[in-house]
């Protein structure tokens, strides 16, 4: 792998993690047990897309530079072969809509069911802690983009942060029931927070040309954090240690495939058009 | 003062189109009038996200489902207006939802027909949101001051959601065959639904006069929907697109369309809980609510806990 392939995959990971998340918590729009709280998380949905859409539009600027012959190496999408035949430059959308999940890079974590109100909190807490120590990092990328998503991004996270680390507090030390239902989905999602630190061939080789972060400097202050809030929230931390992986590989769970025929239906039905 | 000058001084401020604010005398029945409509226009809210809501996962490009979910974003918010403006006049949120769930208080009939294709982000844009704004420009000046201040906001947003769904149907409208015959085939859905919701005809809109004496509606039904079909006709041209109506002509003695018959059979038997959707759409809110509810209990008994601890704190600092 060179290192502009490199760079692509590890744009599309940050963008695939933020679709992917995103669209997980836009499926509660309408649907949250209390309408301020519908309201905070579907501002919470747009943030990601937005980290998305930046991400993915990076990364169609790099794809369009390349040789030809390079970007046939890309993807498997028989759409975008085609496209890359006709010569055709790619955008957001055909990265977002026109990829299957073997060529999506996001961790496993992010495409896990919502479940309920805890299983959701659990799984957005994960992910804000790490992106909020991740995107500190990836400000100083050697990648101007990379490193001006991360700045703009971090604002947001920050927020999300905050409320993902006080709704732990308030379940866990809520009722025996909300207490009971934090620990299960703590429980059940904790294998999942292993791959977050995962190393990808991308990873290592934009970490050495600094560009990318090093996720290994992350997962101590991922660790404090989460330490710290699961004891206020009187949550006991799991002690499994087995974690999942795959999804930086593009080997995914059974969940992606129908998150993507939805996500991708009109593109697949009404394909090559202008909405 | 007497009850009678207590009407009296309501009325002179009625007239002189000086707000009731919440702790000023009002009838009972203004008060009632006031909930009902406005607790209505807030469900209808909280209910018309669902439809929509609908095509958030499925939006067809990523700015489109960016300003999807901002739309429907917006819509929970002007719930929340919406309920605050009702809470001043003496009723709970909690209230409210209950006579929701248990089908006492109605929604905008509108919310009950299905959204089946993408361009129905489009029609509902373009035609509901365009009605509503019809329908609620002029409650801006509304007689109650909560519920006036409460639709300024509304009406800003709204006007950006009818443009946004009009774009949708103009992209439709300029793309390729199938595009246009999914543009066509929305409006011919949504049409007759968006003129009804104007309400019934006036000769048979019980509560019009009185609200109107209220100042608390400043057009009657008719006028409204007149006004709606002459702007909208005009915008469906511009984008080469047939409104479903074959009596639709423009009446140049009137200065307006003459529009067909309006078939009030389907209005009423929406309203009575026979339309597509009604049932799913109620059953959604009230799965929402109640598998919330664990989550509200703990919310609640968190922060008890948390203010008994400060005030722990308190007490142990001064001993």
């Amino acid at each position: 792998m060179n290192e502009s392939t490199s760079q692509l995959i590890y744009t599309l990971q940050l963008a695939d993690n933020a679709l992917i998340l995103g669209h997980r918590i836009s499926e509660w729009c309408g649907h949250g047990p209390v309408l301020e709280q519908d309201i905070a998380l579907t501002n919470t949905a747009l943030d990601h897309l937005g980290q998305a859409r930046s991400f993915y539009q990076h990364a169609a600027e790099q794809f369009n530079l390349m040789p030809v012959e390079v970007k046939k190496q890309q993807f498997v999408s028989p759409a975008l072969q085609q496209k890359i035949d006709k010569g055709e430059s790619l955008d957001e959308d055909d990265l977002a809509y026109l990829r299957d999940g073997w060529d999506f890079r996001n961790v496993l974590l992010v495409e896990q069911p919502n479940k309920d109100w805890a299983y959701t909190v659990v799984r957005s807490f994960f992910a804000d802690v790490f992106n909020f120590y991740f995107y500190k990092e990836l400000q100083k990328s050697k990648d101007a983009a990379l490193a001006a998503i991360a700045e703009k991004s971090l604002k947001e996270v920050t927020y999300h942060l905050r409320w993902s680390s006080e709704w732990m507090i308030r379940l866990g030390d809520g009722t025996e029931e909300s207490h009971e239902r934090m620990q299960t989905a703590l429980n059940e999602r904790w294998a999942y927070s292993g791959e977050l630190f995962e190393m990808s061939a991308a990873d290592k080789a934009m970490a050495e040309a600094g560009i990318g972060v090093d996720v290994a400097t992350i997962k101590p202050l991922w660790d404090a954090h989460v330490d710290g809030i699961l004891q206020e929230a009187t949550l006991e931390k799991p002690a499994n240690k087995w974690m999942q992986s795959g999804g930086k590989d593009g080997r995914h769970s059974e969940h992606l495939g129908y998150i993507l025929a939805e996500l991708q239906f009109m593109q697949r039905a009404y394909p090559n058009m202008e909405w | 003062m007497t009850v009678h000058s207590f009407q009296q001084h309501f009325d002179e401020k009625i007239d002189n189109d000086v707000a009731i604010e919440p702790r000023d005398w009002m009838p009972d029945d203004y008060r009632k009038t006031l909930i009902r409509q406005i607790s209505q226009h807030a469900h209808s809210e909280i209910v018309g996200m669902l439809p929509e809501g609908n095509w958030i996962t499925r939006a067809p490009s990523l700015r489109r489902k960016a300003v999807l979910l901002a739309k429907v974003q917006d819509e929970g918010g002007h719930g929340l207006y919406l309920y605050s403006a009702a809470e001043t006049l003496g009723i709970t949120r909690d209230e409210m939802y209950d006579q929701l769930h248990t089908g006492k208080a109605k929604y905008s009939s509108i919310f009950n027909y299905p959204t089946l294709t993408w361009a129905d982000m489009g029609a509902i844009g373009w035609l509901v949101d365009g009605a509503a704004i019809m329908n609620q420009v002029p409650l801006c000046r509304t007689s109650y001051g909560p519920y006036a201040r409460a639709m300024v906001r509304v009406c800003k947003e709204e006007s950006f959601h009818q443009r946004q769904g009009y774009e949708i149907m103009m992209a439709l409208a300029n793309g390729t065959d199938v595009q246009k015959k999914l543009a066509q085939d929305a409006l011919n859905r949504w049409w007759w639904p968006s003129i009804m919701m104007f309400g019934p005809p006036d000769d048979n809109s019980p509560n019009t006069a009185q609200s109107m004496r209220w100042r608390i509606k400043r057009f009657t039904n008719d006028e409204l929907r007149q006004k709606f079909i002459d702007v909208t006709v005009e915008q469906a041209k511009l984008i080469g697109l047939t409104v479903p109506d074959p009596d639709l002509k423009w009446n140049e003695e009137r200065g307006h369309y003459d529009y067909g018959a309006i078939d009030w059979t389907e209005f009423w038997d929406v309203v009575k809980g026979n339309g597509p959707c009604n049932k799913e759409r109620l059953e959604t809110r009230k799965k929402a609510w109640e598998e919330g509810a664990w989550v509200r209990d703990a919310a609640l008994a968190y922060s008890k806990k948390r203010k008994a601890r400060k005030e722990n704190k308190k007490d142990n600092l001064a001993a």
